[in-house]
């Protein structure tokens, strides 16, 4: 029954590992679940889903797993009151395992009906009626395996009821995965210096040697600031029509570029569809939030690494004519090409990022607007590979083709 | 939870969930690190203390900055004092064990009782700071070359981490924790947690604030929701002000407790304005 329980989560796209099966199995075996189901789904989730972002998963996998399995309701105050007791310890033997085959749900549940007829005090050990530890099938805290628990550290809900709950619902992103890899990459872009502020706080070996030989041998150590990354980087997104189908990937890089820490500056701007007069400031693309391109090409120092991500394919005159701006209340002036051109010369270490695999540049519908675009820019497909060779080119000066 | 170990059922500062209590016990008694993600102000940082208090142990808190190492919680071999000290002469330069000291996980592992160890912060160190550190939770073991010595743990420390999310965690990492996500409070439970910090709080105020707590939370755009900590620290505020219940949802008295960003402000009295809420023009009158 476990283990296709492991398979169901696997199928909701859970990565569950066998170490982590095994150690699950383990803690099952210590009694760590304590019998019950709410407890196996606590413990489950705590051992097998190591993000948020999974709860919600295991949640359904849960509740389609579990879902023929209940637990009564609705029994008489008194006797939560006779389980709410303390009780001893129960030894479990080899015996008594023996003597307590799985009973069949339907038929404890009709047991439970008679036994709470019958019974008319508080019961604690012993193996028939409804009480806190012995072997009864009813009540808690003892051993009967197949039992229904009644009380105890599960009173409230049922396990199948919390996860069919599904409290972690929005914590589903489907994106988290393949960050770190971005992430990775993105480290390798880096250009060290020493020549910013901060605390001295890192030995100078040489400078020490050559200091402390001048005193003749008296110790005098000499500290240096320690290195930081100097990069600063503009990231440019299209947010257009044509991007939705590649929104995942797109999220993915942005939240890698968003969580890497190590830049000194990092700006990310939205444009729709091709760059033109205006960077939006978010996705909505709306006019009532954006900044100038004009005023990024001057304020900002050429210094900064410029990626842009976009699907590079439009219709050839957005591209190519004034007017072409897609959005209908607007006009521009230039026409997006000039705007690229604009950008490229003033950022001499930019690169494009497009998720549309290279394979079909050539032959798909903006296969014009690609090559084009491709001309200005280094392009390269929005993969972990081709962020690691974009990366490599953002490092060094690339020649500008004549725009 | 089998009665051999000692379980966790909360402290008296700290309301801790059915939930939460039982990912503490089940990493305790699996001699796992217990690794807790969840909203700023849920109370990360408190778990690790109010176990320690609860369970009667001492607290080693290792605070993790962006440029922690890995081997600073290991232990820290002062070159430059041994250099200075063979200089002048002062002591013993030949015992190198005079210059090796232990950082916080070290010191977790040689302390004569069990205590907690809590690792705050986790994702603010470097991407493979956690990697660097699988061997030594595992083994609870580590060696010193320069003294040729194996530190070995004399009781496993119970050892809880912290993350704010801001880097993914390496998988191999992962893999060797328990994982628990602290939910937001429901209001129940955040009542439950206001009246630790605020016991006479009258029920009306209570009510409205936190009404309006959580109104202000469900407002989509806002970047840095309010959380916990901040509701306690507003709720003082409504108290030693002296505002009437009734004027709470009305005019937003000391919102700056609650929302941190300027962006959140405009976000805010953009959607009252937008739902032409007129019984709201007090707030917008203060802030146009």
């Amino acid at each position: 029954m476990f283990t296709k329980f492991f398979y169901t989560l696997k199928n909701y796209g859970l990565p569950v590992s066998m170490n982590e099966w095994q150690s699950l199995l383990e803690a099952l075996e210590a009694g760590l679940a304590g019998s019950s189901l709410i407890g196996f789904y606590y413990l489950g989730r705590a051992m097998l889903v190591k993000t948020e972002a999974h709860y919600d998963r295991f949640d359904m996998a849960f509740a389609a797993f579990f879902k023929e399995i209940e637990t009564p309701e609705g029994l008489p105050e008194k006797i939560w009151e006779w389980l709410n007791k303390e009780l001893p310890e129960v030894e479990v033997t080899e015996e008594m395992r023996k003597n307590h085959q799985q009973l069949d749900l339907d038929e404890l549940k009709r047991m439970l009906d008679e036994r709470l007829k019958e019974q008319t005090e508080e019961h604690h050990g012993g193996n028939r009626w409804v009480g806190t530890g012995g072997t009864s099938p009813f009540g808690h805290s003892g051993y009967h395996p197949g039992g229904i628990r009644i009380g105890g550290e599960s009173r409230n809900l049922s396990a199948v009821k919390v996860a069919g709950m599904r409290r972690f619902q929005e914590f589903r992103t489907d994106e988290t995965l393949g960050v770190r890899q971005f992430q990775v990459a993105l480290r390798k872009l880096r250009q060290f210096t020493t020549r910013l502020d901060g605390a001295r706080t890192e030995l100078d070996l040489d400078a020490t040697i050559d200091k402390t030989c001048d005193n003749a041998g008296r110790l005098e150590l000499i500290w240096n600031r320690p290195r930081e990354n100097a990069i600063k980087v503009l990231l440019l997104m299209d947010s257009g029509g044509s991007m939705i189908s590649y929104s995942r990937l797109c999220n993915q890089l942005f939240t890698a570029v968003n969580r890497t820490a190590h830049f000194k500056d990092l700006k990310v701007f939205y444009f729709h569809n091709c760059v033109y007069d205006w960077m939006y400031h978010d996705t909505h693309c709306s006019l009532n939030n954006y900044t100038p391109t004009d005023y990024i090409l001057n304020h900002l120092s050429s210094d900064y690494r410029v990626i842009l991500v976009g699907d590079a394919s439009m219709a050839m005159y957005e591209l190519m004519r004034p007017g072409g701006v897609i959005d209908w209340e607007l006009y521009n002036q230039k026409p997006g090409i000039e705007w690229l051109n604009m950008l490229r010369r003033k950022f001499e270490y930019s690169v494009w990022l497009n998720p549309i695999p290279r394979k079909y540049w050539t032959w798909m519908d903006g296969s014009y607007t690609i090559k084009k675009i491709s001309e200005i820019f280094p392009m390269e497909e929005l993969t972990v590979d081709g962020l690691e060779r974009a990366i490599k080119s953002l490092k060094t000066r690339q020649a500008i083709s004549a725009g | 939870m089998s009665a051999s170990v000692k379980a966790y059922q909360g402290s008296s500062g700290y309301i801790v969930s059915d939930e939460l209590s039982n990912s503490v016990n089940i990493a305790i008694s699996l001699k796992k690190p217990l690794l807790i993600k969840g909203e700023p102000g849920t109370g990360k940082t408190m778990l690790a203390q109010s176990i320690a208090e609860s369970l009667d142990m001492e607290l080693i808190i290792w605070n993790i900055k962006s440029t922690t190492k890995a081997q600073e919680g290991l232990y820290v071999y002062d070159t430059v004092q041994r250099l200075y000290d063979s200089q002048f002469g002062e002591s013993d330069v030949a015992n190198i064990k005079k210059y090796i000291k232990l950082g916080k996980l070290g010191e977790s592992f040689v302390a004569p009782r069990q205590v907690v160890l809590l690792i705050d912060e986790i994702d603010k160190a470097d991407l493979e700071f956690p990697n660097d550190l699988l061997w030594e939770l595992d083994q609870m073991s580590f060696y010193i070359p320069e003294t040729k010595e194996t530190i070995t743990a004399n009781q496993r420390p119970i050892v809880i981490i912290t993350s704010n999310a801001e880097k993914e965690l390496p998988d191999a990492f992962l893999r060797r924790c328990i994982f628990h996500y602290i939910a937001f409070p429901d209001p129940d439970t955040m009542e439950s947690i206001i009246s630790v910090h605020h016991p006479k709080l009258e029920r009306k105020l209570l009510e409205q604030a936190m009404e309006t707590f959580y109104m202000l939370r469900n407002i989509n755009d806002i970047q840095k929701r309010p959380s916990t900590s901040e509701l306690i620290d507003w709720l003082q505020a409504l108290v030693i002000g002296g505002i009437s219940p009734s004027k709470i949802k009305k005019e937003l008295p000391f919102l700056g407790v609650l929302l941190k960003k300027n962006e959140d402000l405009d976000t805010l009295l953009n959607q009252l304005q937008g739902r032409g809420n007129a019984k709201n023009s007090n707030v917008l009158g203060r802030f146009r």
